[in-house]
């Protein structure tokens, strides 16, 4: 590493010493920090806004939730779209020119929406013989008619949602209980998914789907990935986020729940995706990784980037840090002291490292 | 007639022993004395970052004791909680003025580039540390931080073996794997430190390297020096 570490006429250190106790020095900023963490826990708290559920979900926006599960079956959703790590999809995959690391490292976390989200919680579903009879209708048809069946109960579900988002008149095709959190969609030809969408929302409210996409071979759980996602496809989480400034335009990125700091050294990392090319970018995400891998690369080698490693000595903040020592050369010498500490001898200056 | 000088030692632990001590006598590695250019404010904020690192496992191995649902259901988890977060966040905000008062005395001269580094890669460290916190917090901010960071994770193929919304995996990464790679890089960079000394000031360099240990007028004899190799 010597190679790495050019030299720059820096000498050590003959100069005066003066008294110093390292661990007291560390005991007494321990107190410090203690104090003021305290201090702030006192005054200020920490925010902890409990976590949505799906059954909270499905009763507060009965027509969001049903509209994303129809999206899950028909594998229109984000995630069904999404590409790896959980499908082999390509709505979200991102490239950056020949670069395709998401592609290159596949599907680590397979996730069918239809499958994951719709049709295995609902076979868990006891007693209940029409849901039966209708699951059987469905797992029994050709894919292509499935997706036909599955299309023709979201459509009029999505054109609910961008009413309610237009703030346009609603469709007739589709009713909305808000008191019962009931969904009724007159879809014709949809086949059983009618029977099936509703078994769905009945799951969800009485609380038993959060446990459905847990669930995996083992007893004990600690992947939320399938619960999160299929929550993440719906407007929920968003229209919690939003009113808590958590959106990536609203530099959500680096913000947290209330008017706490959240994580203010992410800055650099948020900034790209508000200017462009990033901010209208469907790869925007591989390319603020890149420029922040860049940076950090950048940041770290410091030492040796040229013209960088000599500003500290061009822009003299460095006269502001060590005022009193070149404030304590420049006094006239103390009869009482003996010479001064330091005398102007010796080369000029030499440049920082470069 | 003089005894023939010892033969030296095959034993490991006697090599690593003597490198170690060759490399940082006890005298270095807790001096009790300090160059006289060491007077400034910007100084505080290396240690306060060293010990709001210390509050932070304290305040974390608390939390972990207890497990990850109680600072939900009790004052005093929470209490431990907020202490946890504040610590964080002072221990950032330490970090970054100890990093910019750093840059701007050039604090990598005098063979001191590998000090830099270390504190460098420190920070970045710390970063993926505190995001598996967020993430394992349990409540709304880990359901949307986990959610909107999993795509840039993805998109570089990270997500593929660092899934933010496997609770398990980042609590692991937040509690054990990530501050043993802090621990590890803050003990390297201050030995670094112990080892090189504190960056001489600029236009001193030559200066001062003539002055002379022996300079009335202070504590002129140097004590156990901060000071080292170059």
């Amino acid at each position: 590493m010597s190679f790495l570490r050019p030299k720059d006429g820096t000498q050590p250190w003959k100069g005066r010493y003066q008294p110093y106790d390292l661990i007291k020095e560390l005991c007494i900023a321990v107190g410090v920090i203690a104090l003021l963490s305290v201090l702030l826990t006192v005054l200020l708290s920490s925010p902890d806004d409990k976590p949505s559920t799906i059954a909270q979900w499905s009763h507060e926006l009965p027509a969001d939730f049903a509209t994303t599960a129809a999206k899950e079956l028909a594998g229109t959703s984000d995630i069904a779209e999404y590409g790896p790590p959980y499908n082999h999809g390509s709505g979200s995959v991102q490239h950056f020119l020949f670069l395709h690391p998401q592609r290159w490292l596949g599907v680590s976390h397979p996730i069918n929406t239809a499958e994951d989200y719709v049709i295995k919680p609902l076979e868990t579903i006891p007693d209940d013989p029409a849901l039966r009879s209708a699951l059987a209708e469905y797992k029994a048809a050709p894919e292509k008619q499935k997706k036909e069946w599955s299309e023709a109960y979201a459509k009029p579900l999505e054109e609910y949602s961008t009413a309610v988002e237009e703030k346009k008149t609603l469709p007739s095709s589709v009713s909305v209980d808000q008191s019962t959190g009931t969904v009724t969609v007159k879809a014709s030809g949809a086949g059983p998914v009618p029977t099936m969408m509703a078994g769905l929302q009945s799951l969800a409210q009485s609380g038993g789907l959060e446990g459905g996409l847990v669930s995996s071979n083992q007893f004990f759980q600690t992947d939320y990935t399938k619960p999160l996602l299929f929550m993440a496809d719906g407007g929920l989480l968003a229209e919690r986020a939003e009113g808590q400034h958590l959106l990536g335009e609203q530099w959500g990125l680096m913000n947290e729940t209330g008017s706490y700091p959240g994580q203010p050294w992410l800055w650099l990392y948020a900034l790209w995706y508000q200017v462009e090319p990033m901010k209208s970018s469907p790869n925007a995400d591989i390319q603020v990784l890149l420029i922040m891998g860049l940076l950090s690369t950048a940041f770290i080698c410091i030492p040796f980037l040229p013209g960088i490693n000599i500003l500290p000595r061009k822009i003299p903040i460095y006269k502001l840090i060590w005022k009193e020592h070149y404030r304590s050369l420049e006094a006239p010498p103390n009869p009482a002291m003996g010479a001064p500490p330091a005398t102007a001898t010796g080369p000029p200056p030499t440049p920082a490292a470069s | 007639m003089s005894a023939a000088p010892p033969a030296p030692s095959k034993s490991w632990t006697v090599k690593v022993r003597e490198k170690g001590v060759e490399a940082l006598p006890p005298e270095k590695l807790l001096p009790d004395g300090q160059p006289t250019y060491v007077a400034s404010w910007i100084y505080v904020f290396g240690v306060a970052s060293i010990a709001s690192l210390i509050v932070i496992i304290a305040s974390g191995s608390i939390l972990a004791l207890k497990g990850p649902a109680w600072w939900h259901e009790t004052g005093i988890g929470h209490f431990f909680n907020s202490i946890h977060m504040w610590s964080v966040e002072l221990f950032f905000f330490a970090m970054v003025v100890h990093l910019w008062g750093k840059y701007w005395m050039a604090a990598w001269r005098g063979g001191r580039s590998r000090v830099w580094v270390t504190g460098a890669i420190t920070f970045l460290v710390a970063v993926p540390c505190a995001l598996t916190g967020y993430v394992s917090q349990q409540n709304f901010d880990a359901q949307w931080i986990s959610t909107q960071a999993k795509d840039a994770m993805n998109s570089v193929g990270v997500g593929a073996f660092f899934n933010l919304t496997n609770f398990g995996q980042m609590y692991s990464y937040h509690i054990l794997l990530l501050p043993i790679a802090v621990v590890v890089l803050v003990s390297l960079h201050v030995l670094l430190v112990r080892r090189n000394g504190v960056v001489p000031p600029f236009e001193l360099d030559r200066k001062l390297a003539v002055a002379g240990a022996g300079s009335p007028g202070g504590e002129d004899t140097p004590r156990a020096s901060t000071e080292g190799q170059a």
